[in-house]
C-alpha cells in the first residue's frame, strides 16, 4: 500500500466525464455480497459508505501518526495536532468560512445542534422569544429546541410545508416577528429529498433580526454549501454522511457568535488556565472542544472532503440527478405505488408507499434481493403525522449509484408484489 | 420467489395481516394496553375482557403495522380466548423463546402445545433480528395489560 496520503485521492476524472464504474471501485464495500446477491446500497440518507482514501487515511493515522492532539511536545503529538488541525481547514474551505475558528469539531450534526441550543440558547434567548423550525426536520432539529422552549419558556413556531413536501416561503415569512431570535431549519429533508430555499430563509429571517442555523447533513452531499453566500449564522452536518468517519460532525457557527458563547462542556483542551477558585477559557475553536477529540475520524473527514471535492460536488449532483430521475419513472410504473415528496428540484430521495404491503414487509423483502432501502418513519415522526402516513420506504441515492441499482429495488419490489398480491 | 421470504410470510401470515381477526375495539373490555415499537413506530392497542375467574373472555386489537405484527396481533387475539392469565403468560414466555433462540422448549405443557403449534408460523422472524419485535408486539401489550399497565414498550 502507498502511504503517501497525495496518492490516495482520486485523480480527476478523465475530460470531466462521470466514471461511476471507476467511482465504484474506490468503495471497497461494494464489491461485496449481501444473502448471495451483490450488495446494492440505497441508504445513503441514513450513512454513505467509505471510499478507500479515507479509510486508508484512517488506518494511517493509526499505524503512523497517531497521539493526542494539542498537548505533547514529541513528534507524534506534533505530527497528529498538524493533521487534525489541517483536517479542519479542508472544512473551512469546503464550506467557504472565513476563519479556522469558526469549524468546531462535534461527535455528530445532534451533538452541534445540541450546543447551540445550550450555549447560544440559554445565554442569549429569553421567555416569549421564538424559535421557527418547519415541518420537515429530522428529530434531532426538533428536541433540543422543545427542551430548550420548556426550559426558557419559548414559543416554537413550526413552518408548514404543502402535501407535496414543498416549503412554504410566504406562510414561513408570516410567521416572523419582532419575537423571532432563532430560525433553525433543514437545508434538505433526509426523507423527502426537498431542497430548500435556504439563501430566501436567511435573507426574511435577518430581516427581523433572527439568528440562523441550517442542517445541513443531507445538503453537503448532493450540493456545494457556501455558508458566507448563505450567510448563515450556524451550520450543522455530520462526516458519516459525507463519506467520511461516523463519530465525527461539524458546527460552523460566526465567529462573533461563537466569541460570545459561554462553553457547552467543560474539561481538558478547552481551558486556558485552571485554578480550583476559577478557569479562564481557551479562544475559538478549542472552547469548545472539552476532551479528546475524535483526531482519526476529523482527519478521514478531511479525506473524504478531499475526495468529493476531487470529483466535484456538481458533478456528483448532475449524475445522482440522473439516477433520481430514472427511479422516479421506473417506480412510476409500479401500480399501487405513491411517492411521497415531489417538490421540484428534489435531489437524491424517493419515499414511497405501496397500498399492498407496509414499508418493513417490503424493505425486509427486498433485502433478501441485496438492496437496502430505510423503512419507517426516518426519524421525521412530525412529518409524517403531516403526510398522514405511518412509515414510508425510502431509497436515497450516492454518488456510486447506477441505474442497475435502481433496477434492482424495482425487480425486488416486484417479488413483495407477487407475495402480498399474487 | 426467494424460498427464506416464503419461509418467512408462510400464507397463514399473510391471511392473517391481510384480513386481522378480531381488529375492534370491544366496548366492554375490562383492561387495555397500548403497544410501541419506537424503532419502527408500530403502534397497537390490545383489548382484553377478564372474567372473575381470571380467563379471558374476549380479546381484541386496533391499530396499523407491518404484515408480521398484524398477523401476529390477529393470532393472538384468537389463541387466548378462554385461557387463564397465566396460561397467556406461559404461551407467550414460550413462543418469545421461540422467536429468538432454536433451542427445544423445556417440558413439554399439553395445555399450551395447541397454541404454540400455531404460532410456529411466525418463528421465521428469528432469522430476522430487527424483526421479532414486530412478532412479539401484540404479547408484550397483552402482558402489560393483564398486569394492569397502560403502556408496553419492547424496548
Amino acid at each position: 500500500m502507498n502511504m503517501d496520503p497525495r496518492n490516495m485521492v482520486t485523480p480527476p476524472l478523465a475530460n470531466g466525464a462521470y466514471d461511476v464504474e471507476r467511482i465504484r471501485r474506490d468503495f471497497p464495500i461494494l464489491a461485496r455480497r449481501v444473502h448471495g446477491k451483490p450488495l446494492v446500497y440505497l441508504d445513503n440518507a441514513a450513512s454513505a459508505q467509505k471510499p478507500r482514501a479515507v479509510i486508508d487515511r484512517v488506518t494511517q493515522v493509526y499505524e503512523q501518526e497517531y497521539a493526542n492532539v494539542h498537548r505533547g511536545v514529541h513528534y507524534l503529538s506534533e505530527r497528529a495536532t498538524i493533521l487534525y488541525e489541517e483536517a479542519r481547514e479542508k472544512v473551512r474551505a469546503f464550506l467557504n468560512a472565513a476563519s479556522h475558528k469558526e469549524i468546531i469539531f462535534t461527535r455528530n450534526a445532534t451533538e452541534a445542534i445540541n450546543l447551540v441550543a445550550a450555549s447560544y440558547g440559554r445565554r442569549f434567548l429569553q421567555p416569549g422569544d421564538e424559535i421557527v423550525i418547519s415541518e420537515l426536520e429530522h428529530h434531532a432539529n426538533i428536541v433540543p429546541w422543545q427542551m430548550l422552549r420548556d426550559e426558557l419558556g419559548l414559543i416554537l413556531r413550526i413552518a408548514p410545508i404543502s402535501d407535496h413536501g414543498e416549503f412554504l416561503l410566504e406562510a414561513f415569512t408570516s410567521l416572523l416577528g419582532p419575537r423571532t431570535k432563532l430560525v433553525a431549519i433543514s437545508h434538505m429533508s433526509n426523507a423527502l429529498g426537498t431542497v430548500l430555499p435556504v439563501r430566501d430563509i436567511v435573507l426574511a429571517a435577518h430581516h427581523v433580526g433572527a439568528k440562523v442555523l441550517l442542517d445541513a447533513c443531507q445538503a453537503v452531499t448532493h450540493l456545494p454549501v457556501d455558508v458566507r453566500a448563505l450567510d448563515c449564522d450556524f451550520l450543522v452536518f455530520s462526516g458519516h454522511k459525507l463519506y467520511g468517519p461516523s463519530g465525527i460532525g461539524v458546527l460552523y457557527g460566526r465567529e462573533q457568535l461563537l466569541a460570545a458563547m459561554p462553553p457547552y462542556m467543560t474539561g481538558g483542551e478547552m481551558i486556558k488556565r485552571v485554578t480550583f477558585e476559577t478557569t479562564t477559557f481557551a479562544g475559538l475553536p478549542n472552547r469548545f472542544e472539552a476532551g479528546t477529540p475524535a483526531i482519526a475520524q476529523a482527519i478521514g473527514l478531511g479525506a473524504a472532503i478531499d475526495y468529493v471535492s476531487e470529483i466535484g460536488l456538481e458533478a456528483i449532483a448532475a449524475h445522482e440527478r440522473d439516477i433520481l430521475n430514472y427511479a422516479t419513472q421506473r417506480l412510476a410504473a409500479i401500480p399501487g405505488l405513491r411517492f411521497f415528496g415531489t417538490a421540484p428540484g428534489k435531489a437524491s430521495v424517493v419515499s414511497f408507499t405501496l397500498d399492498y404491503a407496509h414499508p418493513h414487509d417490503i424493505a425486509t423483502i427486498v433485502d433478501r434481493a441485496g438492496v437496502a432501502v430505510r423503512a419507517g418513519h426516518h426519524c421525521a415522526q412530525p412529518l409524517m403525522d403531516r403526510l398522514g402516513v405511518h412509515a414510508t420506504t425510502r431509497a436515497s441515492i450516492g454518488m456510486y449509484n447506477t441505474r442497475a441499482d435502481i433496477d434492482a429495488l424495482v425487480e425486488g419490489l416486484s417479488q413483495v408484489t407477487e407475495l402480498f398480491t399474487g | 420467489m426467494n424460498d427464506e421470504i416464503r419461509e418467512l410470510y408462510q400464507e397463514v401470515i399473510l391471511d392473517h395481516g391481510r384480513r386481522p381477526r378480531n381488529l375492534r375495539h370491544p366496548e366492554d373490555a375490562t383492561c387495555q394496553a397500548r403497544g410501541y415499537n419506537p424503532v419502527c413506530g408500530d403502534k397497537l392497542v390490545v383489548y382484553l375482557k377478564v372474567d372473575d375467574d381470571g380467563i379471558v373472555r374476549d380479546a381484541a386489537f386496533e391499530g396499523n403495522g407491518c404484515a408480521i405484527s398484524m398477523a401476529s396481533a390477529s393470532m393472538m387475539t384468537e389463541l387466548i380466548r378462554g385461557r387463564t392469565e397465566a396460561q397467556v403468560a406461559r404461551i407467550f414466555s414460550r413462543f418469545h423463546r421461540m422467536c429468538t433462540t432454536d433451542e427445544e422448549p423445556e417440558a413439554a405443557d399439553p395445555e399450551t402445545s395447541g397454541a404454540l403449534e400455531k404460532l410456529q408460523v411466525l418463528a421465521g422472524v428469528r432469522e430476522y433480528p430487527m424483526r421479532v419485535k414486530c412478532a412479539t408486539l401484540a404479547w408484550h401489550a397483552v402482558s402489560a395489560a393483564l398486569a394492569g399497565e397502560d403502556e408496553a414498550s419492547t424496548e
